[in-house]
């Protein structure tokens, strides 16, 4: 039986931001293409449980979570690598982001715990809602929105330090903000 | 308590500010990846897996 290519393709639409999400967890480019591949392997295999009309999305972040925390977590930390590989997969953003600002971010995103981290990222660039990602992490609504709020506050706090003459481009904007009269 | 209003009030549009440049970044570090689109091997493999016989008929 071959696959319905109405389901190929809304598995196809979904792999840029499940690799993405994918990323996001391992810190690594090539460890997220691999999970990626084995959760599309798994979802192939049993499609049938996925039901036609429900979020294609939903259902593979589930299954690439649940791969993630069963087999990747355990090796995560012997080769994390915030900065090298995923840095370099990363194209520049000259006008939007520095490049030093770019890295700071991640870093504080690294420091992270991986509940607060994932939440962050499903509901903040994912762009799922509050229940999506709760049904994707297997917890209540109220704990994703208690991760998110703790994720960016932590975040805020690890880069409000330099928020000021650093977080961003706009100096002068910050400078009036934080009250002015710095010369 | 402490802190005069002005300093207070300028706090919060900083943290409001912070808050919308940490949504920014996370965006933009994001997308960046899916702009990447679907890698042609991650292509070829779905592609070869919606093809295969199940062996199920």
């Amino acid at each position: 039986m071959k696959l319905d290519p109405a389901i190929r393709d809304q598995v196809l639409a979904t792999v840029p931001s499940l690799r993405a999400f994918a990323i996001s967890l391992c810190g690594n480019i090539d460890r997220a293409d691999d999970l990626v591949q084995e959760t599309l392997l798994r979802a192939l295999a049993h499609i049938d449980s996925f039901q036609p009309g429900t979020n294609m999305p939903a259902w593979l972040f589930t299954i690439l979570r649940n791969l993630f925390r069963s087999e990747y977590r355990k090796r995560r930390r012997e080769v994390e690598d915030a900065d090298g590989r995923y840095a370099e997969t990363l194209k520049s953003h000259p006008e939007q982001t520095g490049r030093v600002e770019f890295s700071e971010f991640r870093a504080a995103l690294a420091k992270l715990p991986s509940d607060q981290r994932e939440a962050l990222i499903l509901v903040g660039a994912s762009g799922f809602s509050y229940e999506d990602a709760a049904a994707i992490c297997g917890c209540a609504v109220g704990t994703i929105k208690s991760r998110v709020n703790r994720a960016r506050t932590r975040l805020a706090d690890l880069l409000a330090i330099d928020s000021v003459d650093d977080f961003g481009p706009d100096r002068a904007t910050r400078a009036v903000l934080a009250g002015g009269g710095r010369s | 308590m402490g802190k005069p209003v002005a300093q207070r009030r300028s706090e919060v549009r900083l943290g409001r500010e912070v808050q919308a440049r940490i949504g920014q970044q996370l965006r933009a570090m994001y997308d960046d990846v899916v702009s990447q689109g679907v890698p042609q091997h991650i292509a070829d493999l779905v592609g070869r897996l919606s093809e295969q016989d199940d062996g199920a008929a």
